[in-house]
């Protein structure tokens, strides 16, 4: 154990990312002209040399099996000299200076389950959470609703055939590991109800005057309950952030009746045209229905459906939203709009229309 | 150990159509008996509509605070081989470029180590290793800093910087994202492996404003390209877009200007550089034509968060224009003195963005020492409710 410490390398940080360049991005880094995309999942990027790099966009579930990495492994190697990459939403790429190999890489990427596509005007990979993989907090399963909508929304994956790029992400709960806050589609699992209790278990592995300052609603109050030292919740005033199960393992939100899932949208991040947007409230809740979520995947399908035939080109969902106004959209979209899309936290007030500039009515 | 393999109807579902599989990835390594369990975990979740997770406890490697996330299966008897089911978090080069042979090499030790469960990549960057006995983590981490790897961030620490490809493989880099993500990944490596601060601080660099890492939304500092001079512009190929039929100019690019700083005469396109707020809309409907300009560098901006606790924040602006120059000192500077005054005020897990909003923009800047500008706000303060300070020195002026 001693030789083992002595040794031990701490510090070190992440290895320097050159040693992983392939030779054509070390000639030509920071040297690039212009790209352009000839087909869904390809891109050819040309350097002010004229030197030519396609890259190949296949998706990945993100959760992934050493033996897949391997496979990707043994693909770089037969078609681009063993290099590839992974995109900020979970896709691989394979990074080619031969132009004629690309048709033979999709055809075999294609034949072990995943497809070519994502690029330009599409449905790209949706980025998500642990969910019921991994996650205590998840309130429903994230890599499962994620197949499901990408089995049905898969055309938009290997088409550009929408008026802009739509970004979906998936969070299985409120902390967001996945910040979905900003997308076109964000879908997010929710709580409804307020945290059970382990009054037994609370003073072992809990701080009480943490547990009571996490809540930011002030809706936790010291108690003793049973004789053991714990917290009361008003439940008047949880809105079921989860805040507190974060902090106190003794206060699980997770319900297998009431948890399921909201969805928002109309987000964005990228500056292009209009400033980036939160996403907002359409449907506030759709209960969970596993293995496939026939209620989420149809929901999400009719927003895609709807934006699809009605926005303009080059529009995100948001900016065709705020286009036709948010009356319209519930029309549209035929979502009902409820007293739960009304915003009533911190700054409820800036939410509300005070102009009268809205669609006409009927 | 033999264990009996999982039977999984309900999550066999998700084997069918045509979008990769997670289950099937499973599936690849089940001979591995945790994730023969995990099967059985997630079935038993598919058919309670719960999961069966817990949090709690410190585990990690020795001499470190973040990197490790301890999770616990509440069925320990059922799914003994998932009892510790742990995440490390392995901090990726930046960019996400690798060659096949490190590929293998950290297959080598995941399948060595753990269940062979990985996620390329989690939601902050890293490589995550899912499913770590306790005593494997250690071992673990020894093969993984052999083969030069580390690990990342995880609680109220820096958390693990990422970046896009930026000049790698992208003309409107606007400064070297991954050379400045590397760079600072390196420089900050005592707060990336040991928590010290209020919450997390999370740092993303994206090239240009289309932000392809989401820094705006996703990172407490947010690091985006930008440049301060004219839009570079070749007519010939404007006029190629335009005779060749790719793109309506009128329509498609001209008015889709939100500041409508261009104008087409039929010949030439006009761009009144002057009135531009760099959006990169023209220039990603014509890549050919027009670039970003010469003079660049990059926007910094602050404070954006997830909901927990107070609400979802976008970063906003802190300093409108930054050179990028490495070694990036002044930067640093200024983000060692936003850790100490928000180390020193900010309350347990508040975001500094939340501490922003609860001293003061104003109050925050003179204490970290930056000037005000406009860039900062939307638009100046609607209320009358100044906290007037008297000038201290004027009144000593006058005394003398």
């Amino acid at each position: 154990m001693s030789a083992l410490a002595s040794n031990r390398k701490t510090d070190i940080g992440p290895p320097h990312y050159e040693q992983f360049l392939p030779p054509i991005i070390k000639k030509n880094y920071g040297k690039w002209k212009y790209h352009e995309n000839p087909r869904p999942g390809v891109l050819v990027h040309v350097a002010e040399s004229g030197d030519k790099l396609y890259t190949v966009r296949a998706a990945t579930p993100r959760l992934a099996s050493t033996k897949t990495i391997r496979l990707f492994a043994d693909l770089a190697d037969e078609f681009c000299g063993g290099h590839l990459r992974y995109t900020s939403r979970n896709n691989v790429e394979f990074l080619l200076t031969d132009e004629t190999k690309i048709d033979a890489l999709i055809e075999k990427l294609a034949a072990a389950g995943y497809p070519v596509g994502g690029t330009g005007a599409s449905i790209t990979n949706i980025v998500h959470t642990q969910g019921w993989i991994h996650c205590h907090s998840a309130a429903s399963d994230a890599s499962g609703v994620v197949k499901a909508v990408m089995d049905e929304l898969y055309p938009h994956f290997v088409n550009m055939d929408l008026p802009a790029k739509v970004r979906i992400a998936f969070a299985c709960c409120l902390n967001m590991c996945g910040a979905v806050h900003c997308s076109d589609i964000a879908i997010l699992a929710v709580h409804r109800r307020a945290p059970k209790i382990d009054h037994q278990a609370m003073a072992r592995v809990c701080e009480i005057p943490t547990t009571v300052s996490s809540c930011p609603t002030g809706a936790i109050r010291p108690a003793t309950v049973d004789g053991h030292q714990s917290v009361e919740v008003i439940e008047e005033q949880c809105m079921f952030c989860a805040n507190c199960y974060t902090v106190c393992p003794a206060m699980t939100l997770n319900d297998a009746e009431y948890d399921g899932i909201s969805i928002w949208v109309g987000g964005k991040v990228s500056q292009a045209r209009s400033e980036p947007k939160f996403s907002k409230l359409a449907i506030p809740y759709i209960p969970n229905n596993p293995p496939r979520w026939p209620e989420v995947v149809e929901a999400i399908k009719n927003i895609v459906e709807v934006y699809a035939a009605n926005a303009r080109k080059y529009e995100r969902m948001g900016e065709w939203i705020d286009r036709i106004g948010w009356p319209r959209f519930f029309e549209v979209a035929d979502i009902e709009f409820t007293k739960y899309h009304i915003d009533d936290f911190t700054h409820a007030g800036e939410t509300f229309r005070r102009s009268v500039h809205f669609p006409r009515i009927g | 150990m033999t264990t009996n393999k999982r039977e999984t109807p309900l999550i066999d579902q998700l084997e069918k159509g045509p979008w990769p599989s997670f289950v099937k990835e499973l599936k690849k390594s089940a001979d591995n008996p945790m994730t023969n369990d995990l099967l059985g975990v997630l079935e038993r979740s598919y058919n309670d509509r719960i999961g069966h997770w817990k949090h709690g406890g410190l585990v990690g490697v020795m001499g470190y605070g973040g990197g490790v996330i301890g999770r616990y299966c509440d069925l320990p008897e059922e799914f003994p081989n998932v009892a510790h089911f742990h995440t490390m978090r392995i901090n990726h080069p930046a960019g996400w470029f690798y060659t096949s042979d490190v590929l293998r090499k950290i297959c080598d030790i995941w399948e060595k180590h753990g269940s062979g469960i990985t996620n390329m990549h989690g939601s902050t960057g890293d490589i995550i290793f899912l499913g770590c006995v306790t005593d494997e983590l250690e071992p673990t981490f020894s093969d993984l800093t052999e083969a030069g790897f580390d690990l990342g961030g995880s609680g109220s620490d820096m958390r693990t910087p990422s970046c896009c490809c930026g000049m790698a493989r992208c003309e409107w880099a606007c400064y070297d994202t991954m050379g400045f993500t590397y760079d600072i990944t390196q420089h900050w490596q005592d707060e990336l492996h040991r928590p010290a601060f209020p919450y997390k601080y999370k740092f993303k660099a994206s090239g240009c404003p289309n932000d392809c890492v989401a820094s705006i939304a996703r990172a407490d500092m947010s690091i985006i390209g930008t440049w301060r001079d004219d839009i570079q512009q070749d007519d010939a190929a404007v006029a190629e877009y335009v005779t060749s039929g790719a793109v309506d100019i009128v329509e498609d690019v001209v008015g889709r200007c939100p500041t409508q700083c261009m104008s087409w005469d039929g010949e030439k396109l006009t761009i009144n550089n002057r009135d531009c707020v760099r959006c990169m809309h023209c220039i990603n409907v014509m890549p050919k034509a027009l670039a970003p300009g010469k003079d660049r560098g990059a926007t910094i901006l602050l404070g954006a968060k997830a909901p927990i606790i107070g609400g979802a924040l976008l970063s906003s602006v802190l300093i409108p224009f930054y050179e990028m120059e490495p070694p990036y000192e002044d930067l640093k500077e200024l983000v060692e003195e936003i850790w100490d005054f928000w180390g020193e005020h900010g309350k347990n897990r508040e975001r500094v963005g939340e501490f922003i909003q609860r001293i003061g923009l104003g109050n925050f800047l003179e204490q970290i020492g930056l000037e005000p500008t406009p860039e900062m706000v939307v638009h100046p303060r609607t209320n009358p409710y100044i906290f007037f300070e008297l000038d201290e020195d004027e009144d000593e002026e006058e005394e003398d």
